[in-house]
């Protein structure tokens, strides 16, 4: 295997693990995977792929390392899939772990390449094939299995115990009753229209996003509600540690949640792969060929409510802004236009960014990269120079991020590349802009 | 050898092109269906969509990023699959032996055909040795492929000419043909039968599934 800066990073997540695995282990792994879990895709992808490297272009990771061929969608493959297939799983556990850094660490399964390759062929499919072997053998960055024993113990991403989270709900409540005094978050509050689900991160590092959510389905007037139980949670990232039976457990508590409330939809915050999750892997794994209720996401919430005047903007923010289009939820659900809809309608001064809609460069964050945690985060910030560079051409103060993992990524690439922007929500530009109607100024709670 | 090349032999090839594309298919489809996520989520029509998007020139963004390398990926596509069912000596072999014939090419076009697919394949070559990102992924087997690709045409051309002894080109010729035929299904020129099956199970996941576009 070559030697790229990367192999210096100590990770004990993959460096111990791999000490207490045999060649026995990983071959049973691997056969497990690739014989008996995939099938027809697995075998096809690979027989028809005609090693042409057009994916390369498809891949930020490859164009923000000076086109290294090590970096490029089917480089990845053939570093691992093909290897793995090749010699039947007998790889040594140091062989194992270039892997896992490059399944974890070096694509974040954001399916831009897929869009790239002539045939289709689904490169993120294959590289999640080989997280799944590697979770399978416990070998996965240690921040990123920490969420997912999170997932575990407590069904959230972040340790939050119940009692926390409903205090978190209750303070940030009060919190928005200071602004707007009409303000509730109604807990457990059966047959509501909505149930507003959010990622663990909200209320353990975030808090005042639920403060926001709450003055906003008040100015709205929403038939909303939250529950007070474990299934709050809508994130997912057993889903990205490979660990798909922790996964479906996450999904169906989420939707048993929305179905115990008889809720008419789940209406979720601003974060891509929890839409992905949610809707597509989740329901997959359970079995279930579409999600039991419909689940609309933050940016369509948005623009619907603008759309129909129920929010009414009183004076557009004039900062110069672009926008970040999230792998999830506009190369995943087609939301490009509806979120230069809410743009327009909240911003006077906006600049796209190029190549945008589905074509946009990822944000390296998501898949499951940035919780692989601080001792990638260099290797994170090298791997999209070409998001920094396309950040820049905007000239933009303000980039608008409707996805928690682009919001976080990003966020860091500005300050890695001194790059002088900031990223927001949708919702922070909201709470701006939008116009408070006068009867729910005045009153003092209901 | 003239006559086994020209009847057994051919034969046997086309036997194993078409049993042998059937096999890879109908196993493919089987395992689909234990595949649990492609059959519920397949839809022909977004699916036909993606693929019109891709047998098109330019109407993907990834062509038109390397016009060149799209111009002559599709000359060369094109040229290989119509030059041998279109070239005149071709279809007379039919006609003489099942009485069927159709349009043919003229043979100045025939011959130039047959150059583009020997420039493409040169080109591809060349390019597998010379752009870093597509050598680190090539083996040695992807050389050979394009090089038996190209085999047929390049003796075709010269047996039109008479280079060398006709016979044995001829033969040369007949055998590369049939061992290429042949290779189809079980080598990576199976691509050209998973082409439209990858291609629309990726066309109905973004298209049927996720409502975006996929080219």
């Amino acid at each position: 295997m070559n030697e790229t800066p990367e192999s210096q990073v100590v990770d004990p997540g993959i460096d111990e693990a791999i000490e207490r695995l045999t060649p026995e282990q990983i071959q049973s792994a691997v056969q497990r995977v690739l014989t008996k879990e995939s099938a027809a895709r697995l075998k096809v992808y690979l027989d028809t792929c005609v090693r042409c490297g057009v994916c390369a272009e498809g891949c930020h990771t490859y164009l923000s390392r000076n086109k290294d061929p090590l970096f490029s969608p089917v480089a990845k493959v053939k570093q691992t899939v093909w290897e793995l297939i090749k010699r039947d799983g007998k790889v040594s556990p140091e062989e194992l772990k270039e892997m896992a850094r490059i399944a974890y660490t070096e694509c974040g399964a954001c399916r831009r390449c897929a869009m790239y390759c002539p045939f289709g062929i689904d490169i993120s499919y294959l590289i999640m094939q080989v997280r799944r072997i590697c979770s399978l053998l416990g070998v996965v960055p240690l921040y990123l299995q920490d969420t997912t024993n999170s997932h575990a113990a407590t069904m959230n991403q972040m340790w939050v115990q119940q009692d926390e989270w409903i205090d978190t709900l209750q303070w940030q409540e009060e919190d928005a009753q200071l602004e707007l005094p009409a303000a509730r978050i109604p807990l457990e509050k059966e047959g509501a229209d909505v149930m507003y689900s959010v990622i663990a991160p909200e209320p353990k590092i975030l808090a005042q996003l639920l403060g926001n959510i709450s003055q906003i389905m008040t100015v709205a007037g929403i038939d909303w509600t939250m529950p007070a139980t474990d299934g709050w949670d809508n994130s997912n990232m057993a889903m990205y540690s490979g660990d798909f039976e922790i996964m479906g457990r996450v999904e169906r508590l989420h939707w048993e949640t929305a179905a115990r409330l008889k809720v008419k939809k789940i209406v979720m915050g601003e974060c891509g792969h929890a839409y992905r999750g949610a809707v597509y892997d989740g329901p997959r794994w359970l079995g279930w060929q579409f999600p039991p209720i419909p689940m609309v996401h933050a940016i369509e919430f948005y623009h619907d409510l603008l759309s129909s005047g129920r929010i009414k903007i009183k004076q557009k923010s004039t900062k110069h802004v672009t926008v970040q289009d999230p792998c999830n939820t506009v190369r995943g659900l087609n939301l490009g236009e509806k979120l230069r809809y809410v743009v327009d309608a909240l911003c006077e001064n906006f600049t796209d960014m190029t190549p945008n809609f589905e074509h946009n460069y990822c944000c390296a964050a998501g898949g499951g990269i940035i919780n692989c945690g601080p001792p990638w985060k260099r290797s994170r910030m090298l791997s999209n120079k070409v998001k920094a560079q396309q950040l820049e051409a905007t000239g933009a103060e303000i980039v608008i991020t409707p996805c928690h993992n682009c919001h976080s990524g990003i966020e860091d690439i500005i300050g890695f590349y001194d790059l002088g922007m900031h990223t927001k929500f949708i919702s922070d530009i909201l709470m701006e802009t939008m116009e408070i109607p006068a009867e729910l100024k005045g009153s003092s709670g209901e | 050898m003239y006559e086994l090349s020209r009847g057994p032999l051919v034969w046997i090839a086309f036997a194993i092109f078409f049993f042998g594309s059937a096999y890879r298919m109908i196993s493919m489809a089987r395992m689909a269906r234990k595949d649990k996520v492609v059959w519920p989520y397949m839809r022909w029509g977004p699916g036909l969509r993606s693929i019109l998007h891709w047998i098109v020139p330019f109407a993907s963004r990834n062509m038109r990023l390397r016009p060149a390398f799209t111009i002559l990926s599709f000359l060369f596509h094109l040229c290989l699959l119509l030059t041998p069912i279109l070239t005149v000596a071709h279809v007379m072999l039919w006609k003489e032996s099942w009485g069927v014939s159709w349009w043919t090419l003229p043979d100045t076009l025939s011959k130039v055909m047959a150059v583009i697919v020997i420039v493409g394949a040169l080109t591809f070559l060349l390019r597998r040795i010379a752009n870093p990102t597509v050598r680190f992924v090539t083996s040695a087997s992807d050389m050979v492929l394009v090089v038996l690709v190209m085999a047929p045409f390049a003796t075709g051309l010269m047996a039109f000419y008479q280079v060398f002894d006709y016979q044995t080109i001829v033969i040369i010729h007949m055998w590369t043909g049939a061992i290429w035929l042949a290779m189809i299904p079980f080598t990576r020129i199976a691509h050209m039968l998973f082409f439209p099956v990858t291609r629309a199970y990726m066309g109905a996941e973004f298209g049927f599934v996720r409502g975006t576009k996929d080219w």
